[in-house]
């Protein structure tokens, strides 16, 4: 391979290390098949034991409209979005040559040749492929090589960025599992596409991958595979949804595995229900009536999802119903980008449905808290008897993410306060809603309990302690001030935050579920380019613990990062903080669909701590975003 | 008043065949108008369950919102009852049964309930089978909000207002027989004897039992110009047949003169007499049941009695194969995986 060292030295001269550090973009129209090929790009290179994240930014659309999936490489470990490309896999002809015209100069550009993509720009590095002529031999039947196609990039990077072509075969094996036909007319294409760059295309380029160690026993998932496992381990017996995106694959997955590992071995019958219902009404209603006749009962949706479930989270509140719902949250309505990431629900979910009501949130930030915290949520809801909601997001759920595996949750069910036929023999009293332990949280019965004490007739707040229907004001007023008790026990039992901190440092960062790999980046670049050291305080749940609030307390200014336009996380924090903390606080936000880029918050942090502060001279607040 | 003090009678209360007062099966006292049709259909719901004999720690009942929805607290005391959402009675309901499916579930509707705002939710719950009896009381209009009409209302009734009803009404019954709900009925609450051989005929079915029974709302519908009043629905009530019950544990002989007489056996063995039914009608054909109760909307008769019943096909609990337990009482041992399941999926992730 021969390269031009004068050329390629003004070309990168701005650049950093191309060893195991760079971003692909793979721009494709939706339907043409490129999963398998970006995803056996994905695992070859992670394969390597070098650090991935894919990340398929796509549009509400089956076929034809542009799609693109994006892979960042990086040795640190660094696995948040970048918005800069260094390699550029333009497929789709439609968007190409805006593809390319975007491109900062150095940029690799691999195109279909026909596409003559390699006019105009002088400052890039293109390497054209004869992609429909090297697919023809190596897949004969004519409607396959559609899908075949994209294969050959897969070959022609792997022989620019030396990615081990015995990678990119385990890839595609533990792609196909047992179809090794397929894996062997997938690898042909690969080959060819490898064989012709070899042959034909001189590197010019300084890009490449290096074998490493760093990915060793880990594995790749997506946040909803993920959750959908956890709700397995967790025991989940009644699972009922309707489709949306992105919770659609929480679904499938679990449809998958509880097939798998939930039909019993002697009777080959079902130790589950998974109903496909008419609507987000019916799924968290059939959900609701599950949990209440003592299911593990749980739902996954969206916003427009969690819209429609709001009148039965309410009852469910009121009537004191464990439930979990998995908020995979995106941007709304549902004809806005319903395939675009957003923590568009915190607000929403919070204090869902009508009258006083306020519910807890569990915020993964990772494919292995998915995993966690669907078995969190329902020893939570168990033990709360109260509706908990999962906030992942679309970047998480549907996106793929490194991790190490997960582990085999062996701690006992919290299956919460619940009176057995035996149980109520032994008190010899039961009244449904009456606080026993003075934590708010009261006993309940399941139906079918065989004595005279369990039943009771469930409604909403019209009920006093004996569930007996009352309108009296002080059994309102006495069942209200409970719920808030049972509230406030919570708080000391949701997961912790996770804090990072040293105490010389009084200035902290606020962040919660996705935004918390581009917050950790942002955070290094910080202190390593600019000498601005941070504290971290990653939030897990709410309501917030008084850790929470005490790592406010402590630092001078903290900022709060949301995926969001309204600060939504920030102004739950302003409904319980004083003024003199609540002035502390500085938000940082991102909202344009697309998964957070550390860009945006060590940006809005610089240039928010270069306006300088002082105690004479309070912040002017304003928002602060990329 | 006598003056002499009559020796106190003793008397014997008469207990069923599980050993049972009739009192577990009463409940508390109904906040519906004097005269409701509703209150009715509660008694018969209690004489029903009492005389079949019913556990009624073992059955839960389920409603939505409006008068009907109110009545499940007016029987069976003694068993878990949910009062739902509006319109989503069959979600809740459905769950439970999902969650163990060892229950008997009953679920009370209204119009209203069923027929607007809870349409979507019973259609599905029709096609499902899930094993349950559904009661829709059945009064034309929305008792608790002041008699506005409902879905039910017949063309050209007339509100007490005078304002009359211009768009046709929903036969619940012909569209549950058309989405495959397996037992389907009508009934009329002031019918004693018919609707306690349904609701009975109704326990022994296994799978959906949708009983749509009209129920006269005495202070905003009963008035002359409404089609849903005791004297018309008296006036204009057609037997399909004469309706009797046999239940499994009681061993009668049914005398009938050949061809007069469809005899049903049901899923538990009891077994279901329709009387004086037409020749050619087949209990258990679909399109029989549609085209007469077709015929007889275009007569301008209300035809009540069983049209319906299929003992064949698989109820949800059945389609979604699950285990004999109820799923509610599944020991952890049985839905958390082993150690090696996990394995094995970490294993095809790396």
């Amino acid at each position: 391979m021969s390269t031009s060292s004068s050329r390629n030295g003004d070309m990168t001269a701005n650049r950093h290390a191309a060893v195991n550090d760079f971003n692909i973009h793979v721009a494709t129209a939706n339907g043409s098949g490129s999963q398998t090929s970006n995803m056996v790009l994905l695992r070859a290179i992670f394969q390597m034991g070098i650090p991935v994240c894919g990340k398929n930014l796509f549009p509400s659309n089956i076929q034809g409209l542009p799609t693109w999936f994006t892979i960042r490489v990086n040795k640190d470990g660094y696995i948040a979005r970048r918005e800069k490309t260094d390699i550029l896999v333009a497929m789709n002809p439609d968007t190409a040559p805006d593809d390319v015209k975007k491109q900062e100069p150095g940029t690799m550009v691999v195109y279909d040749e026909p596409l003559k993509l390699n006019q105009g720009r002088e400052d890039l590095i293109f390497y054209p492929v004869p992609f429909d002529q090297l697919v023809k031999p190596v897949c004969p039947e004519a409607k396959l090589r559609k899908l075949v196609r994209n294969m050959i990039y897969d070959g022609i990077l792997a022989s620019l960025l030396d990615i081990e072509m015995v990678e990119i075969e385990n890839a595609l094996k533990k792609q196909f599992k047992k179809k090794t036909k397929a894996v062997q007319l997938n690898f042909d294409a690969a080959k060819a596409g490898y064989e012709y760059a070899r042959e034909n295309l001189a590197k010019q380029d300084f890009f490449r991958v290096e074998r490493m160690n760093k990915t060793a026993g880990k594995i790749i998932i997506d946040g909803n595979s993920a959750a959908a496992m956890g709700s397995l381990f967790a025991g989940v017996t009644v699972f009922t949804w309707y489709p949306i995106t992105p919770s659609s694959s929480l679904g499938e997955a679990l449809i998958e595995y509880t097939k798998r590992y939930r039909i019993d071995p002697e009777t080959k019958k079902a130790t589950f229900a998974i109903v496909q219902a008419e609507d987000e009404l019916a799924a968290i209603g059939m959900a609701i009536g599950g949990s209440w006749a003592g299911a593990r009962a749980m739902t996954a949706t969206s916003g427009p999802g969690i819209s429609l479930m709001a009148e039965f989270i309410g009852l469910a509140y009121y009537a004191e119903i464990p439930i979990v719902v998995f908020d995979i949250q995106r941007v709304g309505p549902s004809t806005g980008l319903p395939t675009r990431t957003m923590q568009g629900d915190i607000l929403f979910a919070a204090t869902l449905s009508h009258g006083d009501t306020k519910h807890p949130m569990l915020l993964p930030c990772s494919v292995e808290e998915c995993f966690i915290m669907a078995g969190e949520a329902f020893d939570l809801t168990e033990e709360f008897q109260t509706p908990v909601f999962v906030m992942s997001d679309l970047d998480l759920g549907m996106n793929y993410w490194m991790s190490d595996p997960f582990k085999y949750p062996d701690k006992p069910y919290n299956r919460g306060k619940v009176l057995s036929a035996a149980d109520l023999e032994r008190v010899g009293k039961f009244a449904r809603y009456k606080d026993v332990d003075g934590d708010g949280i009261p006993y309940r019965t399941l139906p079918g309990t065989r004595h005279p004490l369990a039943p009771y007739f469930t409604r909403g707040s019209g009920h006093n302690e004996r569930a007996a229907y009352s309108e009296k004001p002080e059994d309102y007023k006495n069942n209200m001030d409970r719920l808030a008790r049972k509230f406030e026990t919570m708080r000391a039992r949701v997961p912790a935050p996770a804090i990072e901190e040293n105490s010389q440092i009084k200035i902290g960062i606020i962040g919660y579920g996705t935004s918390h790999w581009a917050i950790e980046e942002s955070r290094d670049v910080l202190r390593e380019q600019h000498g601005l050291p941070t504290n971290y305080l990653r939030l897990r749940a709410y309501p917030f613990s008084n850790e929470v609030i005490d790592f406010i307390r402590r630092h001078d200014r903290v900022y709060v990062v949301d995926q969001n336009r309204d600060a939504q996380m920030l102004s739950l924090f302003r409904l319980e903080l004083s003024a003199e903390e609540i002035a502390k606080l500085h938000s940082v936000r991102h909202y344009d669909g697309l998964p957070i880029v550390p860009n945006t918050i060590f940006r809005a942090i610089l240039s928010r701590e270069k306006e300088g502060f002082s105690a004479s001279k309070p912040p002017v607040e304003k928002v602060v975003f990329a | 008043m006598s003056t002499e003090v009559a020796a106190p009678v003793i008397k014997q209360a008469k207990l069923n065949r599980i050993g049972l007062e009739i009192a577990p099966y009463r409940g508390g006292k109904t906040t519906l108008c004097a005269g409701c049709g509703h209150n009715a259909i509660t008694e018969r719901i209690i004489d029903a369950f009492f005389e079949m004999g019913i556990d009624p720690y073992n059955v839960a009942k389920f409603s939505g919102i409006g008068c009907s929805s109110k009545s499940p607290a007016y029987f069976l005391e003694a068993t878990h009852g949910f009062n739902a959402v509006h319109g989503r009675m069959p979600a809740v309901a459905t769950g439970a049964m999902l969650a163990n499916h060892k229950l008997l579930g009953i679920g009370v509707s209204g119009d209203g309930d069923t027929v607007s705002i809870g349409m979507g939710q019973f259609v599905h719950m029709m096609r499902r089978n899930v094993p349950m009896i559904y009661i829709i009381e059945d009064n034309g209009c929305y008792g608790l909000t002041k008699g506005q009409f409902s879905a039910t209302a017949d063309l050209g009734s007339k509100l007490k207002t005078g304002v009359v009803n211009e768009l046709p009404p929903v036969d619940t019954c012909a569209m549950a027989i058309e989405l495959g709900a397996t037992f389907v009925a009508r009934s009329f609450s002031g019918d004693k004897k018919q609707l306690l051989a349904i609701l009975k005929a109704a326990l022994a079915h296994r799978g959906t039992a949708m009983i749509d029974v009209i129920s006269p709302c005495v202070t905003f519908n009963d008035h002359d110009g409404s089609t849903k009043s005791y004297s018309y629905v008296k006036d204009h009530e057609e037997l399909l047949s004469d309706v009797s019950f046999v239940p499994f544990f009681e061993d009668i002989a049914v005398d009938y003169e050949p061809g007069t007489t469809k005899e049903v056996t049901m899923h538990d063995g009891s077994r279901v007499f329709l009387h004086k039914l037409p020749a050619d009608y087949d209990p258990s054909n679909q399109l029989h049941a549609i085209r007469i109760l077709g015929e007889s909307h275009k007569r301008g008769e209300l035809l009540t009695g069983i049209f319906y019943i299929n003992s064949v096909s698989k109820d949800f609990i059945q389609l979604l194969n699950l285990v004999d337990e109820p799923l509610s009482a599944l020991p952890t041992e049985r839905v958390r995986p082993k150690p090696h399941a996990l394995d094995e999926l970490m294993e095809e992730l790396k």
